[in-house]
């Protein structure tokens, strides 16, 4: 679907005609990133972290490919072969350090894409399908990084193996035969690496799969924007192509500059020293810590430290951890405020920053170890962040008055321009 | 529904949250040897930095003293003979260099056997022990652990190597008695559990080198910690300088991407 | 396409200009891609651990007159061959306008040795290993190599005589470093 003053596709070539009755793909992409797609003239920068977001995933999934054209999935030689990689292997060094620092890069831009859907409400109806697509791509991710953070088998590699299909045996019961099921072996070895290989190279694909999904889902109403408020006419759109995909473009100029920076001058900075000590089953490093993007997450599992209720707190943390994101699954219908955008929303912008800083108090414990004041500030910031979705949300959609609102995207643009000009002549 | 479910789960979570807050003491247990534990000390090398070059007279120096003194106890697995080119040594020098190595192992042709050979540039430095447990064995159940990625696999890296090096000493008087370091240990304020078990390594004048350089414990140890810089991270000056051309040509890029995106958007008020 | 949304017509250098950044942009994006695929593409070449393997030292010591050795240099098989004085001969009676691919035993052996016949044993035909280097197997009609994929006859200098091989069997770079001891690569 689009909007009916949507450009049509018409090709002229006769190849292109020939191409559009037989398999009508340049039609599709005309239409869904080309100038068949009309799109808010408003968008701001946070709107490139989606292109930017595909961008990462082509840039792991092509390294990645790779990759794995010299690395061993064997707990004997998988270490070794990653050395290879860095060391023997024609430009193999700058292959690995950008698969690893292009993960980081993928978590960056997701979370600003996610934070900005919270800050201008783009889970609300009706892209709820679009948000509800994103959480599922966003587990995915986790689960792929979690998973190829293992391949290279050094000491944190094995003992993050370790620490997260630990989580299962916190179920009651059934949790310790599903610990080993997944092992493949009573502790991570050579059946649980070899597995974790294969799926590190599926599951990008799956990615990519729900990705596809997530874009339909989202050309359906047509891409959100700063002000919250639908699209009415023509005058409030231009075509995808070329306003937005020079402006993407530039956008992938600055995330490569950042990419290149991290890449090339300071490729270990966001890993861990650990790392580079082969798997030893033996001995346990004296910090383990995942990779920065789960430090909040990680914080929330610590955080839970009693035995509450007829559940023990091992248990506690994992279901808490799990619930801070499965919870993002219920957002659309926890936020009953009709108005999208917090920048009409006062006191729900208090609380997103709130938020945000929360977030980013959990994850400095994450990072830190189980000492005070750490557990302290984790389990404040674990009790906080489910008060904010499950508690102060839902509540502050209730009693919130917004601020008033322009009557349509062009109207708040041209007041915008108005306001620049006054203050420009005073 | 959703709403009224999510408030219980909610509190649910912070009850139990509260109730772990008020069963966590809020005071650490205190831990005696965070007071004799030192951050390591600052060594400047050449590598350092965004424009980074290897000095090699230096490295060589590092190889020598690793080949004179380390190995004796530690292995340099990753590293090949022909990758010390990077050092500056000609393919004969590196030859013979490998040749003046009668350890590696290999088959007898004749009867099968396990013997040893002279090494050949393709080769890697040899391991002292053929094995972790014949390392432990000769040493006192330690593990002399490999040195390849060192600088890369130790927080503080090089600083760390240097100052592990040049720290041995002997234990503050007010060291209390379970920090003492139990025989066969050494204490040295740099090492996470202040006592390690490898004996200090480095005496004044204990290699000479060909250069007539300084050869004390702190210059031994700078020279020592530069080479394994490059053992653990043989490709940094080229990807520094690789780095620079992309990050200047992107620059460019951006720019002109900024400049496109500024004109096609020219007469569009957003 | 920046012109089609153009309002204010007929600037006709302010079009080109605006033009000549999009491309120069769109150019610059092409040129950063096809610096990236070369790494990409140079991945797959040999890396330097295989290269550094690329010489063999052999000894040649035990091998008596009218056998050969099989050993690997860059793990294909090489045949090292300790020609008899009547091998030698038959080859140099053929006459070079009967082979396919015309060269003397000479050109294939090194000047005073030319009794050490040092050849790949990878058939140039579709790349199997032929047969009559080891003590017993087939040597063919012409008493050199014989490769049973598809029946190419090699003759005592290693010269293809007959089957669908186009080439003789090829000779790699080597030296003599002793007369026992021949580094191969």
């Amino acid at each position: 679907m689009s909007f009916p003053w949507a450009k049509p596709y018409e090709p002229q070539h006769p190849l292109m005609k020939w191409m559009d009755e037989k398999l009508p793909i340049p039609r599709l992409v005309y239409n869904a990133t080309g100038p068949g797609y009309p799109v808010p003239r408003n968008l701001n920068y946070f709107w490139n972290f989606g292109v930017l977001a595909g961008a990462a995933l082509v840039i792991q999934i092509v390294t990645g490919i790779v990759l794995a054209m010299h690395y061993a999935a064997n707990a004997g030689v998988a270490f070794n072969s990653v050395e290879h990689i860095m060391r023997d292997v024609n430009a193999g060094w700058f292959i690995r350090y950008a698969h690893m620092n292009g993960a980081s890069m993928f978590f960056i831009v997701v979370y600003l894409h996610i934070f900005r859907g919270l800050y201008y409400g783009s889970y609300k109806a009706p892209r709820e399908m679009v948000w509800l697509l994103g959480v599922v791509i966003f587990l995915l991710m986790m689960a792929t990084a979690f998973m190829g953070y293992v391949l290279p088998w050094g000491q944190m590699s094995f003992w993050g193996a370790q620490v997260i299909t630990g989580f299962f045996s916190a179920i009651p019961v059934v949790g310790d035969p599903i610990r080993v099921w997944l092992l493949g072996g009573f502790a991570p070895d050579n059946a649980a690496l070899n597995r974790f290989f294969s799926l590190h190279y599926l599951l990008p694909f799956v990615i990519a799969g729900v990705i596809i999904l997530h874009i339909w889902a989202l050309h359906i109403p047509g891409s959100s924007n700063p002000t919250g408020i639908e699209v009415k006419d023509e005058q409030d759109t231009v075509p995808f192509h070329p306003y937005y995909t020079a402006k993407d473009g530039f956008g992938v100029g600055v995330f490569l500059l950042v990419f290149v920076a991290l890449t090339f001058f300071s490729p270990n900075l966001l890993g861990h020293a650990d790392n580079y000590i082969p798997a030893n089953p033996l001995s346990t490093p004296a910090h383990i810590v995942p990779e920065w993007y789960f430090w909040p997450f990680y914080a929330i599992l610590r955080a839970f430290t009693f035995n509450f209720l007829w559940i023990d707190a091992k248990l506690w943390g994992v279901i808490a951890m799990f619930a801070a994101i499965a919870l993002l699954f219920f957002l659309p219908w926890l936020d009953s405020s009709p108005v999208k955008s917090s920048n009409y929303r006062p006191l729900n912008r208090i609380f997103f920053w709130l938020l945000v800083l929360d977030v980013f108090v959990l994850g400095w414990c994450g990072k830190s170890p189980a000492e005070q004041p750490y557990v302290f500030l984790s389990q404040f910031c674990a009790a906080y962040y489910f008060a904010h979705f499950l508690i102060i949300l839902p509540i502050i959609s209730r009693i919130e008055r917004p601020l008033p609102m322009p009557n349509s995207i062009t109207e708040a643009v041209l007041a915008k321009h108005a306001d620049d000009k006054s203050a420009a002549t005073a | 529904m959703v709403r009224p479910l999510g408030f219980l789960v909610g509190l649910g979570f912070i009850a139990a949250l509260l109730c772990a807050i008020f069963t966590t003491p809020l005071t650490n247990e205190p831990n005696a040897s965070h007071a004799f534990h030192k951050e390591p000390k600052h060594l400047a090398l050449s590598s350092d930095g965004l424009l980074p070059h290897w000095d090699k007279a230096k490295l060589q120096r590092g190889m020598q003293v690793y080949k004179e003194v380390c190995s004796a106890c530690h292995s340099l697995n990753l590293v090949a003979f022909r990758d010390i080119a990077d050092l500056g040594y000609s393919e004969g020098q590196i030859k013979s260099f490998a040749k003046s190595y009668d350890t590696i192992p290999s088959i007898n042709p004749d009867t099968g056997e396990p013997s040893t050979r002279t090494g050949l540039p393709s080769d890697h430095f040899p391991a002292p022990y053929a094995n972790e447990t014949a390392a432990r064995a000769a040493n006192n159940n330690a593990l002399p652990p490999d040195l390849s990625l060192i600088t890369k696999a130790r927080e503080g890296g090089k600083n760390y190597v240097y100052s592990l090096l040049t720290g041995f000493q002997n234990p503050p008087a007010n060291l209390p008695k379970e920090l003492q370091p139990p025989t066969g240990l050494h204490f040295n304020p740099y090492f996470a559990n202040l006592n390690l078990a490898m004996a200090p390594p480095l005496h004044d004048g204990q290699v000479t080198f060909a250069d007539g350089s300084p050869n004390d414990v702190k210059a031994m140890a700078s020279d020592v910690a530069a080479f394994l810089v490059w053992t653990a991270e043989p490709k940094l000056v080229k990807r520094h300088q690789v780095g620079w051309a992309a990050f200047i040509f992107l620059l460019i890029f951006t720019g002109l991407t900024y400049m496109s995106y500024r004109n096609i958007w020219a007469d569009k008020k957003h | 396409m920046a012109s089609e949304t153009e309002t204010t017509a007929g600037i006709e250098d302010g079009v080109r200009r605006r033009d000549f950044i999009n491309i120069a942009a769109v150019s610059f994006a092409g040129v950063g891609a096809a610096a990236v695929v070369l790494p990409l593409v140079n991945q797959m070449n040999p890396s330097a651990d295989v290269l550094a393997l690329s010489s063999t030292e052999i000894d040649i010591s035990a091998i008596q007159p009218g056998q050969a050795i099989k050993t690997s240099w860059r793990k294909q098989p090489v045949f090292v061959r300790n020609l008899t004085p009547v091998e030698i001969a038959e080859a140099k009676k053929v006459p070079l306008s009967e082979l396919r691919d015309p060269q003397t035993i000479d050109e294939r052996t090194k000047p005073g040795k030319e009794n050490w016949l040092i050849t790949l044993g990878v058939c140039t035909h579709l790349g199997c290993v032929p047969l009559g280097a080891a003590e017993g197997e087939n040597r063919g009609d012409y008493g050199g190599y014989f490769c049973p994929c598809h029946g190419s006859h090699y003759d005592t200098a290693a010269r293809i005589r007959k089957g669908p091989a186009p080439k003789n069997l090829a000779v790699p770079p080597y030296e003599f470093n002793s007369d026992t001891v021949v580094t191969i690569g």
